[in-house]
């Protein structure tokens, strides 16, 4: 199935250009500050995410016709696009939305001219509307605008074509394009979850690989259990999942193709191979293999090719995640006496530890900005923390019995981990935003762990 | 040795009871699961023992020193390890057509992919011991389960002791 999401360069005539992201990178309407001293400035880790108050009434529509969508008609479907940006909005903690379940609908020539008054008493700071059409191809358009009620002024605006099947992502895009007005962040909503399923008591979990979007919707399990499936990751364009499996009694690493359902083993040898992960261009995968016991990190096309053999310790080096610009590879090893953080070269070459915080610290995962590094740190409980690539400004994110093995957003502001419960060994999948104090958990079909968050999709 | 094998057979039905000394905990876990066949060969008398060279004779054999236990994150061979090892070296000596493979497992309070490395090496260690005592290597597999199959289900320093195990299972 070829991806289709057309931005919408040319709305009809009523509709204006497609929004361009303004140049200013911080979202500051500069007349409106709020006790709070206004949305200034970008959200980072020391300011307080804002509660800022967003009416998000349901999506007009010029003519409620049926469509082939999930969520039924046009004007129905309008109103599903709004509650998906509300549930975006709301489960991040960056704002205070009010959906479309207790607002009045807009008419679709409202779109464009918002009744400003209606809102303002309504206590909306911000404002978003929009609308979906049917086009006579069978696709949906999707209008979006954003307005600032005070200043009654259009912040942003966009739009999209989109097959019907992909409504929910024309509302995520929406719910990017807002986000990111506002907060002067990168999008992050349009992506994908890989884990793994877990159902059955805990000496005999059965372990599924599965797949769904950032919000827990179009939720697809892969494998079916009869292989334990463990620690997956999405390749950059969301085409293949690198993943552990059982198949055949040996846990090896299979590259998944996810619009064939095939597999392949990604290196041929009788040696487990742990750990995958990808390079961000896709281009390489980073593997560890034990031969004899000793467990070490190489790398190998992904295409296919010879690998080349990244550490070579006595101990145990694992995991290793790529920086942004594909230069450096931060992983993990044991060969100073306990599970600790290193940070190399990608070709192998000035392998030097940067954790030293005492305790044990894990699974390492490069920030897609470049500017920290999550890991999971062990002091008696497990615990989700970040630092600087250097080993500086240590922060804990979590706290709880046992919280393991983050992954960032696409915009590197965002963690997903999974947190097991004390006795009945359960797991789940949880997010924190880097303030560490909008933590929630994601609604999972069955117990999960093992999150691996794809990058915004293209 | 001999006096092991003899009790073994006129103590059947409680194995979990051996006093043999390894440090294995006085409770032994439970059966591990699918992978182990436990089931006494049942051709008739009550006193008989499993049928010689099966999988079930070694597990009965063994008294429980079919499984070497870890201290955390360690995977070295202390003396209760060796002597249960040489027991198992022992029985694989004189059955020379069997094969084995050996479970390295760790407990929960460890991260997912270290566990796996772990496991893999504390089944190599015990692998290297059978192999020093003149256990062909080509005969011993090895498989990481990491914290994937715990056989003591607590979130406690006990079950935790138990299940930082490496497990062999002989094979045909």
């Amino acid at each position: 199935m070829k991806f289709r999401l057309l931005p919408l360069l040319l709305l009809a005539a009523s509709a204006p250009v497609l929004a361009q992201q303004t140049a200013a990178p911080t979202a500051t309407p500069s007349a409106q500050p709020t006790e709070e001293g206004g949305l200034s400035g970008a959200v980072s880790d020391e300011s307080d995410w804002q509660d800022l108050g967003i009416a998000i009434p349901a999506f007009a529509t010029n003519e409620d016709v049926p469509t082939q969508a999930s969520s039924g008609s046009t004007g129905a479907t309008g109103f599903a696009v709004a509650q998906v940006i509300t549930a975006d909005l709301r489960n991040n903690g960056l704002f205070k939305p009010v959906g479309p379940d207790s607002l009045p609908r807009p008419s679709f020539e409202q779109v464009q001219a918002p009744e400003f008054a209606t809102w303002s008493g309504r206590s909306a700071e911000m404002l978003v509307q929009g609308y979906v059409r049917a086009s006579g191809d069978g696709n949906l358009t999707v209008g979006c605008y954003l307005y600032d009620v005070a200043l009654k002024q259009q912040l942003t605006k966009a739009g999209w074509v989109v097959p019907p099947s992909d409504w929910r992502r024309a509302a995520h895009k929406c719910a990017d394009v807002i986000y990111s007005r506002l907060s002067g962040e990168s999008p992050f909503f349009d992506s994908r979850i890989a884990y793994i399923a877990e159902t059955g008591p805990k000496d005999r979990r059965m372990k599924r690989l599965a797949i769904m979007d950032s919000d827990g919707a179009n939720h697809r399990f892969v494998t079916t259990g009869q292989a334990t499936a463990l620690t997956p990751r999405f390749s950059p364009d969301y085409k293949s999942i690198l993943y552990l499996s059982y198949l055949n009694g040996n846990p090896r690493i299979y590259i998944y193709d996810v619009e064939r359902n095939t597999q392949r083993l990604l290196v041929q040898s009788t040696n487990p191979t742990f750990a995958p992960r990808w390079s961000p261009d896709g281009r390489w995968v980073l593997y560890s293999m034990a031969i004899g016991g000793n467990t070490d990190i190489y790398r190998i096309p992904s295409a296919g090719g010879t690998a080349l053999k990244l550490t070579d310790s006595p101990g145990i080096d694992i995991g290793g995640s790529f920086s942004p610009d594909g230069s450096k590879i931060v992983f993990e090893s044991d060969r100073s006496g306990s599970q600790q953080v290193y940070v190399m070269n990608a070709d192998g070459s000035d392998q030097h530890r940067v954790s030293f915080f005492g305790g044990r610290s894990a699974t390492p995962e490069w920030s897609p900005r470049g500017d920290q590094i999550a890991f999971t740190h062990i002091a008696g409980n497990f615990r989700i923390a970040v630092m600087s690539p250097g080993g500086g400004d240590m922060r804990y994110l979590t706290d709880s019995w046992q919280d393991e093995a983050p992954t960032w957003a696409p915009n590197g502001r965002i963690i997903q981990f999974f947190r097991t419960a004390r006795g009945s060994g359960k797991a789940s999948i949880w997010q924190v935003d880097l303030t560490g104090r909008n933590e929630r958990r994601l609604p999972t079909p069955v117990d999960g762990s093992d999150p691996a968050w794809g990058p915004i999709r293209p | 040795m001999t006096s092991l094998k003899t009790a073994a057979v006129l103590l059947l039905g409680s194995i979990a009871l051996s006093a043999c000394a390894t440090k294995a905990p006085k409770d032994l876990p439970p059966d591990p699961g699918a992978a182990v066949n436990t089931s006494t060969n049942t051709n008739g008398g009550t006193l008989q023992g499993p049928t010689p060279g099966t999988q079930a004779d070694f597990v009965a054999q063994m008294m429980g020193q079919d499984t070497v236990y870890f201290d955390t994150d360690r995977y070295n061979i202390d003396s209760q390890d060796a002597a249960a090892l040489a027991a198992q070296a022992a029985w694989l000596g004189k059955y020379p057509a069997k094969h084995a493979t050996i479970e390295g497992h760790c407990d929960e309070r460890g991260t997912r992919d270290y566990n796996l490395a772990l496991g893999e090496r504390r089944a190599n260690a015990a692998k290297n011991y059978l192999v020093s005592l003149g256990v062909d290597a080509a005969r011993v597999s090895t498989v990481s389960y990491g914290k994937e199959r715990p056989v003591a289900l607590g979130s406690d320093e006990a079950s935790w002791a138990k299940n930082r195990r490496a497990v062999t299972v002989t094979v045909d």
